[in-house]
């Protein structure tokens, strides 16, 4: 942070100042010095943040018309759909509200893959939201429980069961987390409860992830440290502020669709028919947002090891920052890696087809082939890749390749030879 | 901006696919024009009013809609009977109330605010009176089943004999819309089972037609509402869309970078 010679031009904005200096907060966000050749990749770090608050506010509406009870749950939810003014709007925009998250910090994640914002310095904001990420999964999972239908009953039972593979204490933890000997009244309660408490985890977790964001300021496309503030960079507000608003409205659109028009075409039918313990659906399959780790976990014949294997799939990006090598940060100048980068995602999307589809057959091979290359690209290739890639020179700073028109490799050249 | 419409269309396009292949077994569902498909998508009243008679003279009798209340006949965007009417429907009901001072239960004609009368008193009541077999809730069945109303409405069509290579116990009956084709309820729609008051020829097919709006209603009471608001705000974040965008390339017009 660099604006703390900062002073309020009033006497009384001084003296608030200089006891909570909230005014510098807002001064240095508003200056806050940001490359200037971010991509719209960028600006899904504020639909997330738009993501969560909409989650708070609409969950905080629904909480005071939702009643946490296996009786009444169900009956509950039907009464805000229908009684409750807007009930509808309200439930629509948090349950489709979830998957539009989910989208967002899928592709936040992946531009982070692509541009390598995880590597030093900015380790710290990467493992925070790696949490998040994990608190997301929780608090989705958990939400989706509440409104008591069959894939919620069936969905707990499936994911608390994963519990018991844990050697000697595991059954003994599944009817801890239960709160007795099914999924039942008191799982329901403790669920609701957890789900209102998690995002205001996330909130604070946002609150330090931004915070770690500022120390060494945001990554960049062409992946260079830049000098700050220099012509590199422009001042957060006006520019990355309208830039971000502009993504987010595009964003909207696409989450207004999903409310009014196909409000349930990412939900599982099965969720309106009421939870009954007596009855298993024929295929249980959680959310589209968990499919991919729901596969990992089928792949593994053995169930302790599948369990590991899933959260392995999600812990082993905790330490990314250390498993690839390379000290090139943006795939723009890592012609394999950007090859592999591409494979990886098509890997995870094939992952969320067979893990839509019952484990068995073809769909079983194809899921064991995806998780072992998921594990693969992260355990060797990665860690190889830094040693052996040829990576194409890196331009100075960022106002030649963006005065070129793109961050090409022709900017960049040129750059080399004068030098030379 | 180019990328950023490639990215939208890229997230459309593997979410529609994605929840696409939710749907294991694939039949072709008998298709008709629903009225309230679409961007402007309404119900037909009339249909709604007449699938409000075939589900009360017909499915009612074993089918509840608990959810249902009579007040919600004649609030708009339903079948909008008019007060009175939803106040006669009502009233032709018996529904047990109390305890009454003398701590008793007794029985009173229905009111606009009483949920819709149950045939069963509880869901073992339901099973014994039909062999076993549970008459689901309608209230929101079409949202239920993945098919939707096009699998409800190919349902009320699809009994047949059953080939001969399938055996059926005494009280199952073929249908080749049903999941495994096996179901518990005999065909409940005949040529002329209702009498329709505007003179609507009561075939099976308009029949079905008629309840599977109803049922669509029921599930998605609010859906007009939704329809009309949804294109509001769609239209109205397009044109805020395109304003901040050329604010943005106006701001963005002084310093040497693209958006």
């Amino acid at each position: 942070m660099s604006d703390h010679d900062y002073r309020p031009k009033s006497k009384v904005g001084q003296w608030f100042n200089d006891r909570l200096p909230l005014l510098t907060l807002a001064n240095h966000l508003t200056d806050y010095p940001t490359p200037k050749n971010l991509n719209y990749w960028w600006t899904f770090g504020g639909i997330l943040t738009f993501c969560l608050i909409t989650q708070i506010v609409t969950g905080l509406t629904l909480a005071m018309h939702y009643i946490a009870h296996a009786d009444m749950a169900f009956e509950s939810v039907e009464h805000i759909m229908r009684d409750v003014n807007y009930g509808w709007l309200i439930r629509y925009i948090h349950a489709n509200g979830a998957s539009m998250f989910f989208l967002a910090v899928y592709i936040h994640i992946f531009r982070s893959l692509f541009y390598g914002s995880y590597k030093a310095p900015r380790e710290i904001i990467w493992i925070i939201g790696i949490i998040i990420y994990l608190l997301m999964m929780a608090a989705a999972f958990m939400g989706y429980v509440l409104p008591w239908g069959q894939m919620s009953f069936w969905g707990a039972t499936v994911i608390t069961n994963l519990f018991s593979a844990i050697p000697l204490v595991g059954e003994g933890i599944v009817t801890w987390l239960w709160g007795g000997y099914s999924v039942d009244n008191p799982t329901l309660t403790r669920f609701f409860t957890l789900h209102y408490l998690i995002p205001f985890l996330i909130l604070g977790l946002v609150v330090l992830h931004i915070w770690a964001l500022h120390v060494p300021g945001n990554n960049n496309p062409v992946g260079i440290d830049i000098k700050k503030p220099s012509k590199d960079t422009v001042p957060f507000h006006p520019y990355i502020v309208i830039k971000d608003g502009f993504a987010l409205l595009m964003f909207m659109i696409v989450f207004a669709f999903f409310v009014f028009y196909a409000p349930n075409i990412l939900g599982h039918a099965d969720n309106y028919i009421e939870a009954n313990p007596m009855v298993t659906p024929a295929h249980i399959v959680p959310e589209w947002y968990l499919l991919p780790f729901y596969a990992i976990l089928r792949s593994v014949p053995d169930k302790l090891l599948g369990v590991v294997a899933m959260l392995s799939a999600i812990l082993i990006l905790a330490v990314l920052p250390w498993l690839d090598t390379s000290k090139i940060r943006s795939a723009v100048f890592r012609p394999l890696y950007k090859q592999f980068y591409w494979i990886l995602v098509a890997d995870v999307l094939i992952l969320g087809y067979v893990g839509a589809m019952p484990a068995e057959g073809l769909y079983l091979l194809i899921a064991r082939v995806a998780t072992a290359y998921y594990f693969l690209h992260f355990l060797v290739i990665l860690p190889v890749l830094g040693f052996k890639e040829k990576t194409l020179p890196v331009p100075l700073s960022i106002t030649e390749p963006v005065l070129g028109g793109s961050p090409n490799l022709a900017a960049a050249r040129n750059k080399e030879s004068k030098i030379e | 901006m180019k990328n950023l419409f490639k990215l939208f269309s890229i997230i459309i396009l593997i979410i529609t696919s994605n929840s696409n292949s939710f749907a294991a077994e694939k039949v072709e569902y008998l298709k008709t024009d629903w009225s309230f498909k679409g961007l402007f998508g309404k119900f037909d009243r009339a249909s709604l009013q007449r699938g409000y008679q075939v589900y009360t003279e017909v499915c009612a009798s074993c089918h509840s809609m608990k959810y249902l209340s009579y007040r919600n006949l004649a609030e708009p965007g339903g079948p909008e009977f008019s007060e009175a009417q939803a106040k006669a429907i009502a009233a032709s009901f018996e529904v047990t109330d109390g305890p009454n001072s003398d701590g008793e239960m007794f029985t009173r004609p229905g009111k606009l605010s009483d949920k819709f009368v149950m045939p069963y008193d509880n869901v073992k009541a339901a099973q014994a009176a039909n062999g076993g077999a549970y008459p689901p809730d309608m209230s929101v069945l079409v949202k239920a089943r993945g098919g939707g109303v096009d699998y409800i409405y190919s349902l009320l069509q699809g009994y047949e004999e059953a080939p001969s290579n399938v055996s059926l116990d005494d009280g199952v009956y073929y249908n080749k819309y049903m999941y495994g084709n096996k179901i518990r309820m005999a065909a409940p729609l005949s040529d002329g089972l209702v009498e329709y008051g505007d003179g609507t020829n009561a075939t099976v097919e308009q029949m079905s037609k008629d309840v599977t709006t109803f049922l669509m209603w029921s599930a998605e009471p609010h859906l007009e509402s939704r329809h009309q608001m949804g294109f509001k705000a769609i239209v109205y974040l397009i044109i805020l869309t395109v304003l901040v965008y050329f604010s943005m390339k106006r701001i963005w017009s002084r310093v040497e970078s693209e958006v």
